[in-house]
């Protein structure tokens, strides 16, 4: 775990995930249910999340990045695996203890419409914090507080009495960050929290973002699956595929340095305004379709649509670490990376 | 929170996709049609919507009429339903008696007045201990899904195998009380699992929301839940499909009453009248007895059912 904190300093994680899994069970059968596989959803995840920074999760669609956030919003029950916030262990915490160390992990959701209940006043939304945690705010002081947070969101406080269906998608989405900053907790798990708005919308709530977490020194797991967004709001990047994180460090050496085949193709994909530089790069195109994580392939879950796949990959699982050749380069390749052929590609620079 | 920054009172017109953080006033707030400031949730839209639908309106009005008068009957009929000559037996209408006498020399147009009270509540009563078993049950199914999901479906299952017009006859004949509570409880304990349905179906649905999820991740307690973000937008189908049976609930009252098993004389109902109407050949000498207690009878069923239908669609987004 030394070397995941290098760019971090020497700081102690707030969050660590620990050989995290988590299995969805595939039933037959109506009155008995037999059970005859699993969807593995997240599979031997571990990472670390230090105060102040922003974790970027990136992956494609079904990769176990949403099933990552809920886990840690203790939302589902792991299959296997640790949680630690402070050194204690929350995945099998419950009850009261459960709901102290809720206090300080909260979520923003993905879609602004749906995160509302379209029945209750941003009023009722924003203080239900106060009104489940009752010692945060003293009951004369939450009108206020609900108030101090619509402003902090850059919503107008004399909103309080509206519903979430009188608002844009943008400021519904700002409701919800303030919902999840009302118990001012110190990690914020955002899963996809602009992928529902418009572009320009996007860069509002992720400067929003940027600001709040100097202000309250909040910890960010970022989870998204569009690049440019991740870096320019993460500190460090880990890229999931089937339910295993691929490659993890930071921005400069995932984005600049990426080692990993999967890491690559998926810089490889990224848009590029410039038409100059969009001629002379290389463009990964991978074929086949992601495996079905109910039967994902042996070794190497990348195999399957590898370029550079031999023998060993079946046989072999990549561990996530240093590859050996990077290992006392000490350039930005010298990350953690699950591959048996790690190598330094450069997708994006094209320079 | 320790001293948040205060942003500008008003974000900057001239910027509207400003990019800068903290400038969401930027951004056009969209009152649905309201005038600003005025919140205006599912239900005042559909109270909006209901206001202009005159079947609504028309239904509403009846029904209002029929409860009014089922808890006052003297406002409108100044006799006893029961004080009845049998010298005018079966005389026709006449000043002062616009609907006539019936066999026992009783004013029709007096105990048709009377019968609304029966029959009224006896579907309020059925409705309210329908909808409080099928929403509790269905509710607690659809919530906690798993082994009580499986147990109480079964459950709702097993009640909606007995038909209930013959249930309800080989109880309430089992039975033998009078009044109206048995025939409530029965007509509640047969009906509930319909009512379970739907609300296992809505909350089932209100579960997966992502506010649900939210409140989950807020340590929100099961109850809170529930009370809070899932009946209120669970609700709405039951409430639609509860008036629509409050009519078949009364519609079932004089069917049971008709066939000599709900209420029975002296009790004053329109089902008891039709019953009474309908023996032996008075039909066709005195049509009157029956037709105005069973013109009362459809059109209280009518105004249900119409009402009903008019709040499904207010509260369908889709018909919109």
């Amino acid at each position: 775990m030394a070397d995941l904190g290098k760019s971090a300093g020497d700081r102690e994680p707030i969050l660590e995930v620990r050989n995290l899994v988590k299995h969805f069970p595939l039933t037959q059968g109506i009155l008995f249910k037999k059970q005859i596989g699993a969807v593995k959803a997240v599979d031997d995840i571990s990472f670390s999340l230090y105060r102040g920074e922003t974790l970027g999760i990136v992956g494609e669609s079904g990769c176990g990045k949403s099933t990552v956030a809920k886990l840690l919003m203790n939302l589902e029950t792991p299959t296997s695996g640790e949680i630690f916030y402070k050194g204690e262990d929350i995945s099998k915490l419950s009850g009261r203890a459960l709901k102290a160390v809720r206090r300080n992990i909260q979520m923003v959701f993905q879609d602004p419409y749906t995160s509302l209940n379209p029945r209750m006043t941003v009023g009722d939304i924003i203080g239900e914090p106060f009104e489940i945690h009752p010692d945060v705010a003293p009951k004369g002081d939450r009108r206020r507080k609900v108030q101090e947070l619509l402003e902090v969101v850059g919503l107008n406080p004399e909103y309080i009495n509206r519903y979430a269906h009188q608002f844009s998608g943008g400021q519904r989405q700002r409701i919800g960050i303030a919902r999840g900053l009302a118990l001012n907790p110190e990690i914020i798990v955002c899963d996809e929290p602009v992928s529902a708005l418009d572009v320009s919308v996007q860069a509002q709530v992720i400067n929003l973002m940027d600001k709040l977490q100097k202000e309250f020194e909040l910890s960010y797991l970022f989870i998204a699956h569009d690049l440019s967004i991740v870096r320019h709001i993460s500190d460090r990047v880990g890229v999931m595929y089937l339910g295993k994180m691929a490659e993890i460090g930071s921005d400069t050496e995932i984005y600049d340095h990426p080692t990993h085949p999967y890491t690559q193709a998926l810089l490889s994909a990224v848009p590029q305004a410039d038409p100059e530089g969009r001629e002379s790069r290389e463009r990964i195109i991978l074929t086949g379709d992601v495996p079905s994580p109910a039967n994902p392939p042996s070794g190497c879950r990348f195999r399957t649509r590898c370029w550079k796949a031999q023998d060993r990959c079946a046989e072999e699982v990549p561990l996530l670490a240093v590859p050996e050749r990077f290992r006392d380069s000490g350039g930005g390749a010298a990350h953690d990376s699950a591959c048996h052929f790690a190598e330094e590609k450069d997708v994006v620079g094209a320079s | 929170m320790s001293e948040p920054p205060q942003p500008p009172p008003v974000g900057p017109p001239e910027a509207p996709i400003a990019i800068a953080a903290g400038d969401g006033r930027g951004e056009p707030a969209t009152p649905t049609g309201a005038e600003p400031g005025r919140a205006r949730s599912l239900w005042s839209d559909a109270w909006h919507d209901l206001r202009r639908n005159p079947v609504f309106v028309i239904s509403a009005l009846l029904i209002c009429f029929l409860v009014l008068i089922s808890i006052w009957p003297s406002l409108i009929a100044t006799e006893s339903p029961l004080r009845c000559q049998l010298s005018r037996s079966l005389e026709g209408a006449s000043a002062g008696h616009w609907f006539g006498f019936d066999t026992q020399g009783c004013d029709v147009y007096t105990r048709t007045v009377y019968g609304a009270r029966a029959s009224i509540a006896v579907g309020v009563c059925a409705t309210l201990g329908v909808a409080l078993v099928g929403t509790v049950i269905g509710g607690l199914a659809g919530f906690f899904g798993g082994f009580w999901d499986a147990l109480l479906s079964r459950v709702t299952d097993m009640f909606f195998g007995i038909p209930l017009i013959l249930g309800a006859i080989v109880f309430l004949s089992m039975i033998k009380l009078s009044g109206i509570w048995p025939v409530v409880l029965v007509i509640a304990a047969l009906s509930w699992p319909q009512i379970a349905r739907i609300a296992r179906g809505a909350v089932i649905t209100a579960k997966q929301n992502d506010y649900v999820q939210a409140a989950r991740a807020l340590g929100a307690s099961h109850a809170r839940i529930l009370l809070r973000h899932i009946l209120p937008n669970a609700i709405a189908p039951v409430i639609v499909m509860a008036t629509i049976m409050l009519g078949t609930f009364i519609a079932l009252e004089a069917t049971l009453s008709y066939l000599g098993v709900g209420l029975r004389p002296p009790t004053v109902s329109w089902g008891v009248d039709i019953s009474a109407a309908s023996t032996g050949m008075q039909f066709r000498n005195a049509p009157h007895i029956l037709l105005y207690p069973a013109a009362a009878l459809s059109l209280t069923v009518l105004a249900f059912i119409m009402l009903g239908d008019a709040v499904r669609d207010a509260l369908d987004p889709k018909l919109r």
